[in-house]
């Protein structure tokens, strides 16, 4: 009951944040989208981090690290902590520049003039929004998948409430949490837009980055301490301390084309618009390798540790592994309770960039696209803005509940796979001016149909590598192969080559795109 | 060699260094607790940093910020 009710007391100063924020709404739609382009650097990182950090940092990464070990860390925070901070510094500085200079506030709006096409935003829209719906999901179900794990029974003690909830064995149901979670989100981005998100997230990466080290620590310390937590895996798992036989080299190596993803994400490109100016964005290209270690190192070790334990979760249940952890070696229900909001923070950081953009598209992307600016007043538009997030809120959250019984991981890693799958457009829209209008629509067509196949390919969800046959280390577990090719590998080539080949078939873009979006201002970023 | 060019040439390493062959099967324990693969990976970490700082600093680019703002001038 307690750690329910600190969870509680945490989503109130949430919405107390909120309700703070809304005072400083300046009552514009500019101010609801893009927050008047005046977020300075300190909130910047902090919205950022906390956008590309989701329940897959928290909680996938301890799961992730339970079955494959250390190599995890390596595999994707070292990767994303160098890839993303050079799309911040290579791309989302253009993308901010050109965004401020020409009025942009969604992606779409941008890809439309530099590709000379209104209808290509049709059909990157669908795309777009297909490929955030699970993202969402993602952070809705994995808030519902703590929560249980933290308020469920476990060995020798009860659940948190055997009445209450006796159908779902005493523990808080999924959907229960889904929906409270969303609507604490709605009501912080309804009142006062991604100002209100930004500031929330500012929050909230403070919260859930002091989550992980204070999770880390009471841990280590329940585990009879760092040496002894790590010795026992030596003992009872020492492939966890290396990556021989769990994550092959291939596999390795062809993953960094996931952390190329954040070069697409819709809701990140949103928050570069919000930049003040583009000194706003050194902080964070400088700091975002550094969060990612404080968060994932703690993460990681005591994924691991759950290992040596052993703890017992079978291998399908892994993203369970930080809430049982957290519940069977900590005592204290406070700090249970400080630890389980923490871990929502992590997720409701990323829901609102992510409600709040999908919003944002509807509004200007669909709606005002095919209508008209003019038609609109100000006031309108902002409200137009409010209702759609209203409705992307609660479409997403029916959908979770019919969405139960896939683990969050795979889903993700096909979720990111599409948008960086996707990266060549959006580097060829900032630096390769012969890219035309016909070359990045073959490159959607080409990628998607790559994507589908290798998605149908995998049983629509799980985790898959191509060419296992090929590497002798799969023999011996062919079910479970650890080394191959990352498919999103070979959809970024498919992307890439169709790209540039249709591009250099075509006729370039006119003269007057070209003087738009290459001025002599933006060559040779980064200049000397 | 230009400061930018010594600065992408640094980001290349790192993209090499990432790939710790030499670390596959070392299952050392650093300090008594910390695995070797890690505590190496979260040193790449520190260095990625570094690498953007040095970036941050010599190949920022100056004219952006004008250009951005400037309504006055398609220059």
């Amino acid at each position: 009951m307690t750690p329910v009710l600190v969870v509680g007391i945490y989503l109130l100063l949430l919405l107390g944040l909120g309700v703070l924020c809304s005072r400083f709404f300046r009552g514009t739609s500019a101010d609801f989208f893009v927050a008047s382009r005046s977020i300075g650097p300190f909130v910047l990182l902090m919205s950022v981090f906390g956008t590309t950090m989701t329940a897959f940092a928290l909680v996938g990464s301890t799961g992730k690290a339970y079955v494959a070990g250390i190599g995890t860390y390596g595999l994707m925070a070292s990767w994303s902590g160098l890839i993303h901070s050079a799309i911040f510094f290579l791309v989302g500085i253009k993308l901010w520049a050109l965004g401020k200079r020409y009025g942009y506030m969604t992606q779409c709006q941008f890809f439309r003039d530099r590709f000379e096409s209104s209808n290509l935003g049709y059909v990157l829209f669908p795309m777009l929004v297909a490929l955030v719906v699970p993202y969402l999901l993602i952070g809705i179900m994995g808030a519902g998948a703590v929560l249980e794990g933290v308020t469920g029974a476990k060995g020798a003690k009860p659940a948190a409430f055997p009445e209450l909830f006796a159908s779902n064995n005493g523990a808080v149901p999924p959907w229960l949490t889904g929906l409270v979670i969303s609507l604490v989100v709605l009501a912080y981005v309804f009142l006062a837009g991604v100002r209100g998100a930004a500031w929330a997230n500012t929050f909230q990466t403070l919260v859930f980055m002091a989550t992980g080290i204070v999770a880390f620590a009471l841990i280590a310390d329940a585990l009879g301490g760092l040496k002894a937590a790590s010795q026992a895996v030596e003992t009872n798992a020492p492939q966890h301390l290396a990556r021989e036989g769990k994550i092959g080299r291939w596999h390795f190596f062809s993953y960094l084309f996931i952390p190329l993803s954040v070069g697409m994400f819709p809701h990140l490109f949103q928050n570069w618009l919000t930049a003040r100016s583009a000194k706003s964005f050194r902080l964070t290209v400088v700091a975002h390798p550094l969060f990612i270690m404080i968060v994932w190192v703690p993460c990681v070790l005591i994924g691991i540790w759950a290992a040596g334990i052993p703890l017992g979760v079978p291998v399908e249940k892994q993203n369970v592994v930080l809430g049982v952890m957290v519940r069977k070696l900590l005592d204290n229900p406070w700090l249970t309770g400080l630890l389980t909001a923490g871990i929502l923070a992590a997720i409701m950081s990323s829901l609102d960039s992510q409600f709040m953009c999908i919003g944002t598209m509807f509004t200007k992307d669909i709606v005002v696209h095919a209508v008209g600016e003019k038609r609109f007043t100000d006031k309108q538009l902002l409200w137009l803005g409010r209702g759609f997030v209203i409705a992307i809120v609660a479409v997403t959250y029916t959908i979770s509940l019919f969405a139960e019984g896939k683990g969050i991981f795979p889903l993700a890693v096909w979720c990111f796979s599409g948008f960086g799958a996707l990266f060549p457009i959006v580097l060829a829209a900032v630096y390769w001016r012969r890219a035309t209008k016909a070359g990045v629509y073959a490159a959607l067509v080409v990628t998607a149909g790559v994507w589908f196949y290798f998605f149908r390919a995998s049983g629509y969800g799980g985790e898959y590598l191509l060419l296992t046959d090929l590497f002798a280390e799969n023999k011996a577990h062919p079910d479970h192969p650890t080394e191959g090719i990352m498919p999103v590998a070979v959809m970024f080539a498919a992307c890439a080559a169709t790209l540039v080949v249709v591009s250099l078939m075509t006729r370039p873009p006119s003269e007057q795109t070209i003087h738009k979006f290459f001025p002599r201002a933006l060559e040779g970023v980064p200049t000397n | 060699m230009k400061p930018t060019h010594t600065i992408w040439l640094l980001v290349a390493l790192l993209f090499i260094l990432h790939q710790d062959f030499w670390l596959w099967s070392d299952r050392t324990l650093v300090f008594g607790f910390m695995p070797v693969g890690l505590l190496y990976h979260a040193g790449f970490s520190v260095a990625a940093a570094l690498v953007w700082l040095l970036a941050v600093k010599f190949a920022w680019p100056k004219t952006i910020e004008d250009w951005a703002t400037d309504e006055k001038r398609d220059e």
